[in-house]
């Protein structure tokens, strides 16, 4: 497990559907509602609990948009950030359980 | 536009069915006298069709389900599919009658994330909500219920079906709505029984009845706005849809037939039998839902109203064209407005005709035979 890593999960509290390749999410408890673009939303599907945040942002954001890396970590930390304040990531320095997302 | 709406017209405007209404059973342990349907099990699915039906639906973008019935809690497995529902991470409403709610089952709800529990009152007064139940002391295990449910900061919304036994009590529901600090909504729609059977709509609370609901500020806002008369029809109001229904949104009865709306009884194919995207892509009844725009309803093209009017083109194909009025929203344009619809000027009515006591045969929903 690589040290000072950020693991991010979406929670199971929350509802999510992909609508034309942009992420709806909603999160009942205090009736939150996003839509993603297609970086949040690549993100949002790599939260598996498992892949390190750094992981995500190099190996997909990096690779599938063409954006500079730190800028794109700063992004990243940025909304996970975001949505872990409305509990919808949820964001521990171990691997955590999440719900896959369609 | 608030960012639902947009999800929503974006949906509309790609055709995903963001939003399904399922029932899972029929079956009720209350009687209500306007109640539409046959509480008789026909062959409701397994839980494990449901559950097939469930992936099929999350598959094809749904994001929005609502489970209602009858009575959801009739089904002993109901706490399975809701389950698996929240699994494939659906936005889940629940309605229900709630007298089956205990403390363990509102911590379930809660537990699971339920958006939104919509239950059934009828009147503050017990005597009056139980006579329509048929259901003794249903009022007050219906009121336990929500308190339960608020408990456990569940959002609750009381619905209040408006019928003759009951329009003077909206006030009291509503001001019982707040004392349980739950949302409350009103509709004053009776629909016919599945099986044709339209001497329900007596039941319907007479027009000048509906007028002072309309104008009564504590259940209507932006009244002025709401009971102004019509604008003149815009070349994009006759281009419009008339609602969502088959559009981004469609029903599923508990035998597996899917509809474009619950109030919609227009069979399109039956998931015993074909794959839901199939239905939703390709049944012609489906497409025909589609195409039609305000420019091609019969009577309502020419009629004042039909950029603002709330036609349901279910009650009009349940009086016998889709593409024909509705006589329920014809009166309720003409109340809400003053204004005459153009329905009610081809029939020479200063006032709308009553449908009730019409014996047209409806379409029943029950499965349906469609080739394999």
């Amino acid at each position: 497990m690589p040290e000072n890593s950020t693991y991010i999960a979406r929670s199971s509290a929350i509802a999510a559907r992909a609508l034309a390749g942009e992420m709806m999410v909603m999160n009942s408890a205090d009736s939150t509602f996003f839509t993603l673009n297609e970086v949040a939303t690549a993100i949002f599907q790599a939260a598996d609990g498992r892949t390190p945040l750094e992981e995500i942002v190099r190996e997909r954001i990096c690779e599938q948009f063409d954006v500079d890396p730190d800028e794109a970590q700063a992004d990243a930390e940025r909304f996970v950030a975001e949505l872990s304040g409305h509990r919808i990531l949820l964001v521990s320095n171990q691997p955590l359980n999440s719900e896959p997302a369609r | 536009m608030s960012l639902m709406t947009e999800v929503g017209q974006k949906a509309f405007n790609l055709g995903v069915p963001i939003a399904v209404h399922m029932d899972v059973t029929y079956r009720c342990n209350e009687r209500c006298v306007h109640c539409y349907l046959d509480h008789d099990d026909h062959g409701e699915m397994t839980t494990d069709e449901i559950k097939g039906v469930l992936d099929q639906l999350a598959e094809a973008g749904v994001f929005f389900l609502t489970f209602s019935g009858g009575e959801v809690f009739m089904r002993r497995d109901f706490f399975e599919l809701v389950e698996h529902a929240r699994r494939l991470m659906f936005n889940v409403k629940i309605k229900t009658n709630a007298v089956m709610i205990h403390e363990a089952e509102a911590r379930r709800i809660r537990e699971l994330g339920i958006d939104t529990i919509q239950i059934s009152v009828y009147s503050h007064r017990p005597e009056v909500h139980d006579a329509i139940t048929k259901l003794p002391h249903s009022f007050e295990r219906t009121v336990q219920s929500i308190r339960f449910l608020r408990e456990q900061g569940l959002r609750v919304t009381i619905a209040n079906v408006l019928m003759t036994a009951n329009y003077s009590d909206h006030a009291g529901v509503q001001q019982l709505a707040a004392e349980l600090d739950a949302q409350y909504t009103l509709d004053p729609t009776i629909t016919p029984m599945m099986d044709g059977d339209t001497a329900i709509l007596a039941l319907r609370i007479p027009g000048e009845e509906l007028r002072q609901v309309f104008s009564n500020p504590a259940l209507v806002e932006n009244q002025e706005e709401f009971c102004a008369p019509p604008k003149a029809p815009s070349e994009a109001d006759l281009e419009g849809y008339p609602c969502s229904a088959g559009h981004s949104f469609c029903y599923v009865s508990p035998y597996g037939d899917v509809f474009p709306c619950v109030q919609f009884p227009l069979p399109t194919g039956n998931l015993r039998q074909q794959k839901f995207l199939d239905i939703w892509n390709f049944s012609p009844q489906m497409q025909e839902v589609r195409s039609i725009q305000a420019k091609h309803l019969t009577v309502c093209s020419s009629c004042s109203h039909v950029g603002s009017c709330s036609r349901c083109p279910g009650l009009a194909y349940m009086e016998g064209s889709m593409r024909g009025p509705s006589t329920a929203d014809c009166e309720k344009s003409f109340y809400r407005t003053g204004v005459p619809t153009a329905n009610m000027l081809r029939l020479g009515l200063s006032k709308p005709h009553s449908t009730t006591g019409d014996t047209a045969h409806l379409v029943q929903i029950r499965p349906v035979a469609v080739p394999a």
